[in-house]
């Protein structure tokens, strides 16, 4: 039985593991979660993830989630088709994929999500978006992206020469923060800006993209 | 043998996080002290081993790595077969493993650091606690509880019926909450107040205490 994923494309946390499907080539299914109707804070939602949240994988008997866990299991069961995902076959290879996945959850994802949440998350609620917290999280983003732009000066990838989950579980809200009127800030480091042009041009990527649906608005 | 060095602070949540773990494993290493008082972890040579200058960093021979929890994979990873076992094997296992340590990292330390900062780190610089901010938390922290209260009445520990990695994350943070009026969040909950109990009074968790 294939694989379920309880959630919506446009969602940043679902698409992480969308791509990491395509990646390695597995058979889902995706089931969609009405989050404006507040599915997922149903009792049947929350005995599958009492976070309420998605995504949640669900694989036989085993129900998981927060996204990047569901993509290490994923990369790990199915580490010998598609791309290898995680460098298993090397435990300190391995050991600087898990790195710089750490740096992503633990450096990047705070600041670019407190600007996405501000951009695009606030005025589908219909307020106004507080430009204090947009600029202090660019701040701390542009010196984040300025470690990677020496980074990506001595690999090509993050963690090495290779495309890995510390790559992957950038894509969603980096395509989203282009969307913005920021984008210079990727766009004005070369390293940084041709690496994440890289990103793009993956096929997984050119399916789950067209899901990534939402965007700033116009005015 | 160069052997294994951690350049980090004894105060430092994320360095105890590895020396915790070192000793889990009975490995010998060298903790190298970061002067973090004086900036030395923001500038040479500690950015090179951390460009995002935070301790700890770690090496093991000339491997280099940072991040605590990434430091605490590889260390339970490379040495599996010392000392106690750290991970569950099998892919489904290692699977709940890795999302316990998600849940840690994502709902459980964003909301527990804030609480340590605001009623213990921040009176080492002279500032002042905002109760209003520890209010907040609290009341995040709470529900995180709740759902780990629900998971240890299933099992013993958070992943598995053994102490995993995933356990391990949490001491040094809980450690310090139990110094605060936090600690009641904890001792309310009775399968919560029997698991920091039992983790807190670990050998390796007492090393690490100065």
């Amino acid at each position: 039985m294939a694989m379920k994923v309880y959630g919506n494309g446009m969602s940043v946390c679902v698409a992480r593991v969308l791509l990491c499907l395509h990646e390695k080539e597995t058979e889902f299914e995706l089931v969609p979660v009405d989050l404006f109707a507040c599915h997922h804070k149903l009792p049947s939602f929350l005995s599958m993830n009492p976070f309420g949240q998605v995504p949640v994988l669900q694989d036989d008997d085993l129900t998981l989630f927060e996204s990047r866990a569901i993509t290490a299991y994923i990369a790990e069961k199915h580490k010998d088709k598609g791309t290898d995902l995680t460098r298993h076959a090397d435990a300190k290879e391995a050991a600087i994929v898990k790195l710089w996945s750490e740096v992503e959850s633990h450096h990047f994802n705070p600041a670019i999500s407190a600007v996405i949440h501000q951009l695009i998350v606030v005025p589908l609620q219909g307020k106004t978006p507080d430009a204090a917290i947009v600029e202090e999280n660019l701040e701390k983003l542009g010196k984040v992206l300025d470690v990677y732009e020496e980074k990506l000066g001595k690999t090509k990838y993050l963690a090495g020469d290779s495309y890995t989950l510390a790559d992957l579980h950038h894509v969603p809200y980096t395509y989203y923060f282009m969307k913005t009127c920021h984008a210079g800030l990727v766009n004005d480091r070369p390293k940084v800006k041709a690496w994440w042009e890289d990103l793009c041009s993956r096929p997984a990527f050119l399916k789950v993209s067209p899901g990534l649906t939402v965007a700033p608005p116009t005015n | 043998m160069a052997g294994i060095k951690v350049f980090g602070h004894p105060a430092s949540t994320a360095t105890r996080r590895v020396l915790i773990a070192l000793h889990e494993k009975d490995l010998d290493f060298e903790l190298v002290h970061v002067e973090l008082k004086d900036g030395e972890h923001k500038k040479e040579p500690f950015l090179s081993r951390n460009p995002f200058g935070k301790v700890p960093a770690f090496e093991d021979g000339d491997f280099k790595l940072f991040e605590s929890r990434a430091i605490t994979q590889y260390i339970a990873h490379e040495y599996a077969d010392k000392g106690n076992q750290l991970l569950s094997p099998g892919s489904k296992s290692m699977a709940i493993l890795a999302m316990g340590m998600e849940i840690e990292a994502h709902e459980f330390d964003s909301v527990a650091s804030k609480l340590g900062w605001e009623q213990i780190f921040k009176n080492f610089f002279g500032l002042t606690t905002d109760q209003t901010v520890v209010k907040e938390e609290e009341v995040k922290l709470g529900k995180v509880l709740d759902n780990y209260e629900a998971r240890l009445g299933e099992s013993k520990y958070m992943a598995s019926d053994h102490f995993t990695l995933v356990d391990l994350h949490h001491i040094p943070v809980i450690q310090y909450l139990l110094g605060t009026p936090t600690k009641k969040l904890f001792e309310e909950r009775p399968h919560v107040s029997a698991w920091v109990a039992d983790i807190t009074s670990r050998p390796s968790s007492q090393k690490i205490l100065v």
